[in-house]
């Protein structure tokens, strides 16, 4: 069996790399380097910075597999960066993670491991892969703190059958301790929480960086009553309560962006209540899936009850109860209890 | 795996010379007494510090020598990047207002930076295109000149395709109209391909890097011509006639002369061994891989390298591949993260970026055995056809 190990110089994906090592896989590391910075150096903050790179490499050695760095900046630009930049242009909620995974990761490590015969690809994602030939599971990670599975939804049985996440079937913290009994060197490194791009800093100031500064425009209430001005519709995401610079007494919260007339509309908790959506880019893990299921529209998200008709085209998710801040443009994933079934990006809201 | 790898390590074809070449023998013999008996400062007043200093000054004779300048000519430097740094800057601090920089688009990146710093704080810079054989036109080159210029710098062969730009012609286009500008060659790969002759090429700065040619790394030289004015970017000591301050890494520049000397010593052979085992690798490889494009194969290039495009094969799954099989190689040049990014001298070509990720150098050097280049075409072929 030989795999190849996407590595990014953090602990979960050198343990990942340690563990396929000492299942007797025959193993390659790589990492992928997506993004950086605007004078095309290596960023300082965030992933893909060259101490990430360097991390890797240092655990390769100490693995003693061989390693390699591979540039996918263009493609991670115009694939994940872009399309980030677009969504919030166009009012949407992006999550560069999930479309990280859709258009760029998993694609290419996956046309990478064919041509260098790879039976597996192997990742630092807390997620597990069960079942065999024909009938690949995908569940949640063992670490409820720390599951990836639903930044892992669009991926489909062809793709499973040659994954493997061997972290998912441990908690963080036992992680960590493998990474320490086996010396690796990222074994206390600080996990990264950050968009990789957006850094530490706020993703307005990164989307300022990269000339996105919409008109100031007005802000409403449901019935169009002006409440003020706000600078700019990419301030704001659905749901948001902070900064919206208008005091009414009981909390407000963004109900509606619409960029075409730079108007962004408020209203009550109540009023921000979505019983329904539409998924575009609807993908199953096997076949189609209906009924009652488990929605989660948040990366950190709990999973709520819901009926899909998954017939419908586009297909429908209906709450049991109205769930607050539903974004167009975040992933929905679908789940029968702890295993994911599929999911899509939330078109429309209702 | 681990031994697997080990042994693999051993039986490694090594194609990647323009990255670095092994210590020649004479090189390392001549730096042993270096390391316990001629250990002093030289700048130092004692016998052990003026065996160290004879010794630095006895390499600096033969170098000068071997380059047809004079010794006082030559300033010795951490390495070509170092050597760049110091001409470019050098040149275009030291020019008052006369502080204008002219390069070529396909220059190494130590050039390109290095000029790119100097027009953030207010140098004019003038980057000249090539053609799609990454060629300069000297007559361009000199019509880029003003009176502002200090500083022409258009590098003798190029590290990624080994063309070889025409800079004789382009020192006689500048010095016929412009005699006061200084003109500066990156020589680091020109010189494993051909001797240097200071005189000849009509240069007057020139930078060389020793662990090309079978030298140690981090340790280089820059012929600054009698007369030119270079402001030093290291101050201290004053080492160097105040060129290069800092205490001289005498182990590595006597390293460095004694490399120079084997090379010129075999110069005839070593060159008729190299070009022959890079044309037996072209031409096996074009016999297997028939579609392989060799990179300006119609321009005038060096003899050590060999720049291949295989359409349809994205460079970095071949590498891993070769690496697999023993052979090393290497894409454009590497970034501090060791990711191959797109080159930048393939696009001044007009290459696309998609084109630009089918390129792999090949380079060979003073220790390629008779037959390597054969071998590893068909390596090469082997690999190609498994992705194929």
């Amino acid at each position: 069996m030989k795999a190849l190990v996407a590595m990014s110089g953090g602990v979960d994906s050198s343990v990942a790399a340690a563990l396929a090592c000492e299942s007797g896989w025959e193993v390659l590391g790589v990492t992928m380097k997506l993004w950086k910075g605007p004078g095309g150096e290596a960023p300082t903050a965030g992933c893909c910075t060259v101490s990430d790179a360097e991390d890797a490499r240092r655990v390769a050695a100490h693995l003693d597999i061989p390693y390699y760095v591979w540039d996918y900046t263009a493609e991670f630009m115009s694939g994940v960066v872009d399309t980030f930049i677009d969504d919030y242009v166009t009012g949407r909620t992006p999550n560069p993670c999930v479309e990280c995974n859709r258009t760029v990761k998993f694609d290419r490590l996956l046309a990478h491991a064919d041509a260098l015969d790879c039976d597996k690809v192997v990742t630092g994602h807390y997620a597990r892969v069960d079942g065999s030939e024909g009938r690949y599971r995908l569940r949640r990670g063992v670490d409820p703190d720390k599951d990836q599975s639903y930044v892992l939804s669009m991926l489909g049985q062809e793709q499973l059958g040659r994954l493997s996440f061997p972290v998912g079937d441990l908690t963080k913290a036992e992680t960590r301790s493998v990474a320490a009994d086996l010396g690796l060197r990222t074994a206390e490194k600080a996990d990264s929480q950050d968009i990789c791009f957006v850094g530490k800093g706020d993703y307005r100031e990164f989307l300022a960086s990269q000339g996105v500064n919409p008109p100031p425009g007005p802000i409403v209430d449901s019935d169009g009553n002006l409440l003020g001005i706000h600078q700019g519709v990419t301030n704001f995401t659905i749901g948001q309560r902070r900064g919206l610079g208008v005091a009414l007494g009981e909390p407000r919260y963004v109900l509606k962006i619409d960029p075409a007339t730079s108007t962004i509309t408020v209203g009550t908790r109540e009023e921000l209540g979505v019983t329904a959506v539409l998924l575009s880019d609807a993908s199953w893990v096997d076949r189609p899936v209906g009924g009652s299921l488990l929605a989660q529209y948040r990366a950190h998200g709990d999973a709520v009850e819901a009926e899909v008709w998954h017939k419908a085209r586009p297909v429908r998710v209906s709450f049991a109860e109205p769930q607050p801040g539903v974004a167009p443009g975040q992933t929905l994933a679908l789940y029968r209890g702890d295993e994911v079934v599929g999911g899509g990006i939330i078109h429309t809201t209702s | 795996m681990n031994l697997r790898a080990r042994a693999t390590i051993q039986a490694m074809l090594y194609l990647d010379h323009a990255a670095s070449s092994p210590l020649r023998p004479q090189a390392w013999e001549a730096m042993a007494p270096f390391r316990d008996q001629d250990y002093g400062n030289p700048s130092g007043g004692h016998a052990v510090s003026r065996r160290a200093k004879n010794a630095l000054e006895d390499a600096r004779d033969l170098i000068a020598d071997l380059l047809n300048a004079n010794p006082l000519e030559i300033v010795f430097t951490g390495g070509g990047t170092e050597a760049d740094n110091l001409a470019v800057k050098g040149a275009a601090l030291a020019g008052g207002a006369k502080r204008g920089v002219v390069t070529s688009t396909v220059e190494h990146d130590a050039v390109l930076a290095s000029a790119g710093f100097l027009e953030e704080v207010g140098c004019p810079l003038a980057l000249v295109k090539v053609d799609a054989h990454g060629l300069v036109d000297p007559a361009e080159v000199a019509s880029h000149v003003t009176p502002e210029t200090a500083i022409v710098s258009v590098m003798m062969g190029n590290n990624e395709t080994g063309v070889r730009q025409p800079i004789e012609q382009v020192a006689e286009a500048i010095g016929s109209v412009h005699p006061s500008v200084a003109f500066h060659t990156d020589a680091v790969q020109g010189y494993v391909s051909e001797r240097v002759d200071v005189e000849s090429l009509g240069v007057d700065l020139l930078s060389l890097a020793a662990h090309k040619f079978g030298g140690p790394k981090g340790v280089g030289l820059l012929f600054v011509r009698s007369g030119t004015k270079l402001e030093p970017l290291i101050h201290g000591g004053g080492q160097e006639l105040g060129r290069r301050s800092g205490t001289h890494n005498v182990m590595a520049v006597v390293g460095m002369a004694a490399a120079m000397a084997a090379l010129e010593s075999e110069r005839e052979a070593f060159s008729t061994r190299v070009a022959a085992e890079r044309d037996a690798f072209e031409t096996t490889l074009a016999g297997l891989v028939p579609d392989v494009v060799f990179t300006a194969a119609c321009a005038p290039r060096m003899i050590q390298t060999s720049h291949v495009r295989i359409p349809g094969i994205r460079n970095e799954v071949l590498l891993v591949r070769l690496d697999a099989a023993g052979v090393a190689a290497s894409a454009a040049s590497a970034c501090q993260s060791g990711a191959a990014t797109v080159s930048h001298v393939l696009e001044a070509m007009g290459m696309t970026p998609a084109e630009a990720r089918e390129c792999l150098r090949f380079s060979f050097g003073w220790s390629t055995p008779a037959g390597e280049g054969a071998a590893a075409a068909r390596l090469v072929a082997r690999e190609v056809e498994a992705l194929r």
